[in-house]
């Protein structure tokens, strides 16, 4: 056996070192170090609908945000505070439907039906699934997966809202480049805040009672007030994108929970790297319009989405944003064992 | 009297189709999130063999229950495996799964409600002024031989006993010499062989349409969440629960409320006692 063994290492940077968590930043090669990720996120985010080549390339941008801020809200969910919610569309629907009702029964504006939208919709998500809280693992993920389907059954079933018709004549935003920036904003306001709020102390809480919450009960803290807390927050800036998701399509019907804003958003978490929070919108910014080119050839691309899912899933599930935040700031050199 | 013979034929209809997801579960604690794509993957084979290649009906039923079971031990050896212990990867991998097979399916032509498969006898019978078509009652027939034979696979073999083995402490079934991850393989296959053999039976009674596995999967889910997952006792009485209650509201609300009896009751089971009706979880494993 001459085969000579080598294992990988893997060093941190030194300008990594200095920088992380330390804010005694010794010069402009250290900043820009920090900043640049940041800033190109930030600044490719508002130049894309500048470049985008026309009306339905800047709505699938759009799009890509509403999709983005469900993912945000799955990863904060599900990597933070550990409750895995398959229920993207339940957020959406619920949402959704406030804002249509808001603006089509009471005639308020869309600027104010939105934040009105998404407070009473997060109030009633929470409340719906307040007594799921204490659940864990695959039994929240299964009841969270059925809440937006039995909620279209019953809107179906019993006609109210509109029923399989969905509810028409909703206002529109005034033109597509506020609709465009309106989203890009809110996408980028609930990334750095999530980023912000995990390390603040209540942040601090809820990612301990994901990682052990018998310790945090015997600290004296109430898991379930954490916990509805934290859903409160995720199921807002679920409820959020459908609100605004109403408003684009003035139309709110039973497609609002549909599969798709429960499936796409884990996919993108899942492509784009769980935990990190710019992953999933790195993963929607991938997703969608691949899933945009590839409408022509019908249902075909869910095959393709579903494929991609199992292999990331199987073999990549790390995602893409881990792996690139090691090469940023790691060497990796192979020496002999 | 018409709700009595439509609840148990529902009843059993709704077992047949949750014991495969019930049996996968419960042995390798899998929730098997592509058994309604097996489903109809299944009714689907069976329509080409059947349909397409002329084959003689019998066969054409035992060679796409075959590839079913092979489908299922490759999902299993290839893709489930890996994640195996990680909840959510497997349901989103088996899930993913299941999606890719069902509009799969829809991509490749199978769309419509075109698709028929003949039943197997003609005619029907009166019980008591209530007509019946033969095709229900030999479900009945083979629902309930099923589970006895179940019964008695998992009491009586080597292989049966193993796998209860492995569904009741899987470390001290590895100790006793039980590869936890062919028996795991078996019982996949044995699932999908299920789901494929509860296709070949029911699908005779309507068409064969995509949807259906959707509402499939949500039915096998909610017989086995009631029943408690991993029991399969329990499953089978969840499922006359169920099945009574569907029967129930359609009679006397409607048939738009068919699936909403099905939802609700996982979602009421769920918050109220986890571990279903009949489960033997510990209460610490699924709750805080």
């Amino acid at each position: 056996m001459d085969t000579q063994q080598q294992r990988k290492e893997r060093l941190d940077r030194g300008i990594k070192v200095r920088t992380d968590g330390l804010y005694a930043l010794m010069g402009w090669q250290e900043l820009g170090y920090l900043t640049l990720p940041r800033l190109i996120l930030i600044v490719g985010m508002l130049a894309l609908p500048l470049l985008m080549p026309g009306m339905y390339w800047q709505r699938v941008i759009t799009i890509v945000c509403i999709y983005a801020l469900l993912a945000l809200s799955f990863d904060f969910l599900a990597h933070f505070v550990g409750l895995v919610s398959l229920g993207g569309a339940f957020f959406i629907g619920v949402g959704g439907y406030f804002s249509a009702i808001f603006n089509a029964s009471f005639g308020i504006p869309p600027l104010f039906s939105i934040p009105m939208a998404t407070v009473s919709g997060a109030i009633v998500c929470t409340l719906l699934l307040i007594p799921c809280l204490p659940l864990r693992g695959v039994y929240f993920a299964i009841v969270t997966l059925m809440y937006p389907l039995a909620l279209a059954r019953v809107i179906e079933a019993t006609d109210i809202l509109g029923g399989t018709d969905g509810i028409m004549g909703i206002d529109s935003f005034s033109n597509s480049w506020v609709e465009q920036y309106v989203a890009i904003v809110l996408v980028l306001l609930f990334l750095f805040g999530l980023r912000r709020l995990v390390n603040t102390d209540i942040g601090l809480v809820v990612r301990a009672v994901k990682d052990n919450d018998q310790a945090v009960r015997a600290s004296g803290m109430s898991v379930n007030f954490y916990k509805a807390g934290a859903v409160f927050i995720a199921s807002g800036i679920g409820c959020l994108g459908g609100a605004c998701l109403v408003h684009i399509y003035m139309w709110a019907g039973i497609s609002l929970f549909a599969l798709d804003f429960s499936i796409l958003p884990i996919a993108a978490t899942v492509i784009g790297g769980s935990g990190t929070l710019v992953g999933p919108v790195l993963g929607c910014l991938i997703l969608v319009p691949i899933s945009e080119l590839l409408r022509d050839f019908g249902t075909l691309r869910i095959v393709f989405y579903a494929i991609l899912l199992v292999c990331f899933v199987v073999f990549r599930s790390e995602g893409l944003m881990v792996y690139g935040e090691r090469k940023y700031h790691q060497f990796e050199r192979w020496v002999k064992v | 009297m018409e709700i009595l013979i439509y609840g148990i034929i529902n009843s059993i209809m709704l077992a047949l189709m949750a014991l495969g997801f019930a049996l996968v579960y419960g042995i390798s604690r899998v929730p098997n999130f592509a058994h309604g794509a097996i489903y109809v993957l299944c009714g689907f084979l069976t329509w080409i063999f059947v349909r397409s290649l002329d084959l003689n009906y019998l066969l054409g039923i035992l060679v796409a229950l075959v590839l079913t079971g092979i489908l299922g031990a490759l999902m299993y050896r290839f893709v489930l495996i890996r994640v195996r212990g990680m909840n959510i990867s497997e349901i989103i991998a088996s899930y993913a799964i299941g999606l890719a097979i069902l509009e799969g399916l829809r991509y490749g032509g199978f769309k419509g409600t075109t698709h028929t498969l003949p039943v197997f006898v003609e005619g029907s019978i009166i019980i008591g002024d209530i007509p019946v078509d033969y095709q229900r009652i030999l479900v009945v027939l083979i629902g309930v031989l099923l589970v006895a034979f179940l019964w008695l696979f998992t009491h009586y073999t080597r292989i049966g006993l193993a796998l209860r083995g492995m569904a009741q402490d899987e470390r001290a079934a590895l100790m006793l010499g039980i590869d936890s991850d062919t028996m795991a393989l078996v019982a996949m296959a044995f699932g999908c062989m299920l789901a494929g053999l509860a296709a070949i039976l029911l699908l005779p009674l309507g068409n064969i349409v995509v949807e259906k596995g959707y509402d499939v999967l949500i039915q096998a889910i909610a017989v086995c969440i009631v029943g408690g997952l991993g029991s399969w006792m329990g499953a089978v009485l969840a499922a006359f629960l169920i099945g009574f209650a569907q029967i129930l509201t359609t009679v006397y609300l409607g048939s738009h409320f068919q699936m909403v009896v099905a939802l609700l009751a996982i979602i009421v089971t769920l918050i109220l006692k986890p571990s279903g009706l009949f489960g033997q979880q510990k209460e610490l494993e699924e709750r805080v």
